[in-house]
């Protein structure tokens, strides 16, 4: 038992450090990376459209990737490898993580030949951008219930509709888009899956303004945009099989994912021995210390977790169950953590502003990005049932919308 | 990355969990728990037999020659079984403290017989209600001869010596009595969990070796006690996810409102946060086995994240198992209240959940830069 690289690994780490300190400069002390959702102005996608075309050039682009699609035919620990070394550079931030990380494995396993051909070269050099038209105002945790329809039309289809919660919308070249083709049918067969052009006409993006007060995400509503039937994607009526192929890898790809805000446990020591309760430190106070080691245990808790699933991957094995605990735990500690810091602030807990709070109120936008981890990718119930029946393998339950036509579906 | 046991080690686990399967299935932990005996006899010497007493000592000394990543595997077995031996006080506590003292002459006499199990010896602290911590302890060594008492002893009714927490010039020591020399008197008290024995003890002036330094006392206790954290935190371990197993059968098997109860979301989001808190435990408790393994300078910190989080998933997951019985739970005849109980008294010995949490925060607020 140890926490070293095996020979290999270590070898291919060298090897990837070596090319990144030839390509790019080592993040400062301090310097904390940013995430794709944070930046999106037209410079910042720039540098990342350049920055991802070096690295395929190179053959870093995709470690994963098989080599006849421009990957580098590489293991998945090596992935690990290569973003753990990778974080260490001022890299610009991933723009390209659902195209990467979501479609493009999609693509590969349902796409024909001629649709790889057309769109993954250009998405792993991060010429293309891509999005993901998912989720509806109707169909969120049962995204099966979606309505965005489309109908055939000669060799098009005519889509209408609205998705929401898509990051990107607004800048990206393409999107992933599952429609409701035949409502005749059970809900999950009448299903199919598109690529579409997102400067089609009649695609309209809004921004939703989040409670954090930003804006990452958008609705797109489509009015009779016109689909190729050249960019659907597998059969038509498989549109759920296609759907899973993609949400199963957007749980590998969001799974390590940042928590917003970017204050952490050492953060929290530090205020809890500035402030003080009842004349004292509050670190030295036994129901704030029972309270952060809450918090400790559950973080050391996962990052040794995924200890274990890394070295399953380093092993070739598949990791584990426990790797589904990750999010559910990270997000509700994330959301207590914030609570406990915001607390420890007292009345200046309440505040905003960046030069009177603690940590230029970092911990207050914790908090309001908390109840989005706890949602996003799939809510602390839905994770839970998950749990429940792919892990410890209870019976699903009993459903009234599984054995007849969508449209007879009761909707509320 | 290699955070993980090695297959010779995985058999080793094998064949623990095959051996205790045939030698101490649930059936038999309950006729020790509802006897009058305070140990089971044949176990603990087929144990020997198997060498685990001796799992982690060098053969010079009788043991099996083995390391912490073997004896924490056979920890974890032990725990699955909520097996009726004093192995945690005798193997964790009472031989490690011997191995840290390190005196030649002490452990030339007594860690043969521990590792062969002819030997058992306990660790006692607590002397009153409330924290059973050095800070309340005032049995005192004088001139060789110790006197106090000693309550919640584990296995105190049986044991041969035990490592007792004492004073010494106001400084708290470890300190070595041979219970069955003179000047001792104990008496077996009703354990909350009567497969752990446990006995109240009475010293006076027995005849006694203090481990160690004078000055070492404390340092050498809380070493002590934190291997020890780590070794129970497996037993823990693997008794949570024994509850598990079986709210998960029982919930399967059981029909309610013409279904299997665990088909409804009530019962897989309990069963699912029971399974999250024993896989929280595993990882922080691997942590530790490394830790211990090598002998790290992390290890104060990883064994309070082991304890903490084994001593909760334990307790959390035997209260829920019986929860999801419903009310045959509740009968003496189903196996629920056996864990149950056994996580209660694993959870208060050697400082409390609570205890760990103030300890864990006041040892990282000591070394906070290299706080993640």
């Amino acid at each position: 038992m140890d926490f070293d690289d095996t020979p290999d690994e270590a070898a291919f780490r060298a090897e990837a450090g070596a090319w990144l300190a030839k390509n790019v400069e080592l993040r400062k002390p301090g310097e904390k990376a940013v995430g794709g959702l944070e930046r999106d102005d037209p410079g910042t996608i720039e540098a990342a459209q350049a920055w991802q075309a070096k690295k395929a050039d190179a053959g870093w682009a995709c470690i994963t990737w098989p080599t006849e699609y421009g990957g580098r035919g590489g293991t998945s620990i090596q992935n690990v490898i290569w973003g753990q070394e990778e974080g260490r550079f001022a890299v610009p931030p991933n723009m390209f993580m659902i195209g990467l990380g979501m479609a493009g494995p999609t693509l590969m396993a349902h796409a024909t030949p001629e649709q790889q051909k057309l769109w993954l070269p250009k998405m792993i050099r991060g010429e293309e951008i891509w999005c993901q038209l998912f989720s509806e105002p109707a169909a969120g945790s049962d995204l099966a219930n979606l309505r965005t329809s489309a109908v055939r039309d000669g060799d098009d289809w005519v889509v209408n509709g609205q998705k929401t919660w898509t990051s990107g919308a607004h800048y990206c070249d393409w999107g992933i888009l599952v429609t409701r083709t035949d409502p005749s049918v059970r809900k999950h067969a009448g299903l199919t899956y598109f690529v579409v052009d997102m400067k089609s006409p009649g695609v309209e993006c809004r921004p939703i303004k989040q409670i954090s007060g930003g804006a990452n995400f958008n609705e797109v509503f489509f009015s009779d945009t016109r689909i190729p039937d050249s960019q659907r994607i597998s059969e038509v009526g498989n549109g759920w099989a296609v759907a899973i192929t993609t949400l199963m890898n957007e749980r590998s790809s969001i799974g390590g994912g940042g928590l917003g805000g970017g204050v952490g446990f050492h953060d929290l020591i530090e205020l809890a021995n500035a402030v003080e309760i009842d004349g004292h430190p509050a670190i030295e106070d036994g129901g704030i210390q029972e309270r952060m080691a809450d918090y400790y245990v559950r973080q050391k808790g996962l990052q040794f977790t995924s200890y274990r699933a890394l070295t399953a991957l380093s092993r070739g094995e598949t990791p584990g169950p426990g790797g589904s605990i990750g999010k559910l735990v990270a997000a509700k500690m994330r959301q207590e953590m914030a609570a406990l810091a915001m607390e420890l602030q007292g009345a200046v807990g309440g505040l905003l502003d960046e030069k009177l709070t603690a940590d230029e109120a970092s911990w207050q936008q914790a908090y309001l990005w908390a109840p989005g981890m706890r949602i996003a990718g799939g809510t602390d119930e839905i994770m839970r049932n998950i749990i429940a029946e792919r892990v410890l393998g209870l019976p699903p339950e009993p459903r009234i919308d599984k054995a007849v036509a969508f449209r007879e579906i009761p909707t509320g | 990355m290699n955070f993980d046991f090695s297959e010779d080690q995985k058999l080793l686990q094998k064949a623990s969990r095959d051996f205790l399967e045939a030698n101490c299935d649930i059936a038999r932990v309950r006729e020790i728990f509802e006897s009058d005996h305070s140990y089971d006899e044949p176990l603990w010497k087929g144990a020997a037999e198997m060498g685990w007493q001796g799992a982690a000592l060098p053969e010079s000394v009788g043991g099996a020659g083995f390391g912490y990543l073997e004896l924490v595997l056979v920890a974890e077995e032990v725990g699955r079984a909520i097996a009726a031996i004093p192995f945690a006080p005798s193997v964790y506590l009472a031989t490690e403290a011997l191995v840290l003292a390190d005196d030649a002459a002490l452990n030339g006499k007594y860690l043969p017989g521990l590792a062969s199990g002819e030997c058992i010896g306990t660790f006692a602290v607590s002397e009153r209600l409330g924290q059973s911590d050095v800070k309340n302890v005032e049995t005192t060594l004088t001139r060789g001869k110790l006197t106090g008492h000693k309550i919640a002893v584990p296995y105190g009714d049986i044991a041969d010596i035990a490592i007792v927490v004492a004073k010494q010039q106001g400084k708290a020591v470890p300190v070595l009595v041979d219970l069955t020399g003179p000047g001792v008197k104990r008496n077996a008290v009703e354990s909350f969990d009567p497969a752990i024995s446990q006995a109240s003890i009475e010293f006076d002036a027995a005849p006694a070796k203090r481990l160690g330094g004078l000055k070492d006392g404390e340092r050498l206790i809380s070493n002590v006690r934190d291997r020890a954290a780590i070794l129970i935190a497996f037993e823990q371990l693997g008794a949570a996810q024994q509850c598990l197993d079986s709210a998960v059968e029982f919930a399967r098997q059981r029909y309610a409102f013409g279904r299997p109860i665990a088909s409804f979301q009530a019962m897989k989001h309990k069963l699912a946060d029971m399974f999250t808190a024993v896989e929280l435990a595993r990882s922080n408790c691997y942590y530790g086995a490394w830790a211990l393994s090598t002998d790290s300078e992390e290890l104060p910190v990883a064994a309070c994240l082991a304890r903490i989080s084994a001593s909760e998933a334990f307790q959390f997951c035997a209260e829920e198992n019986l929860q999801v019985h419903g009310g045959v739970g509740f009968t003496w005849e189903y196996d629920c209240h056996l864990f149950l109980r056994r996580a209660m008294v694993q959870g208060s010995m050697l400082g409390t959940a609570r205890d760990w949490k103030r300890l864990l925060i006041r040892r990282l607020a000591a070394s906070s830069a290299s706080v993640e």
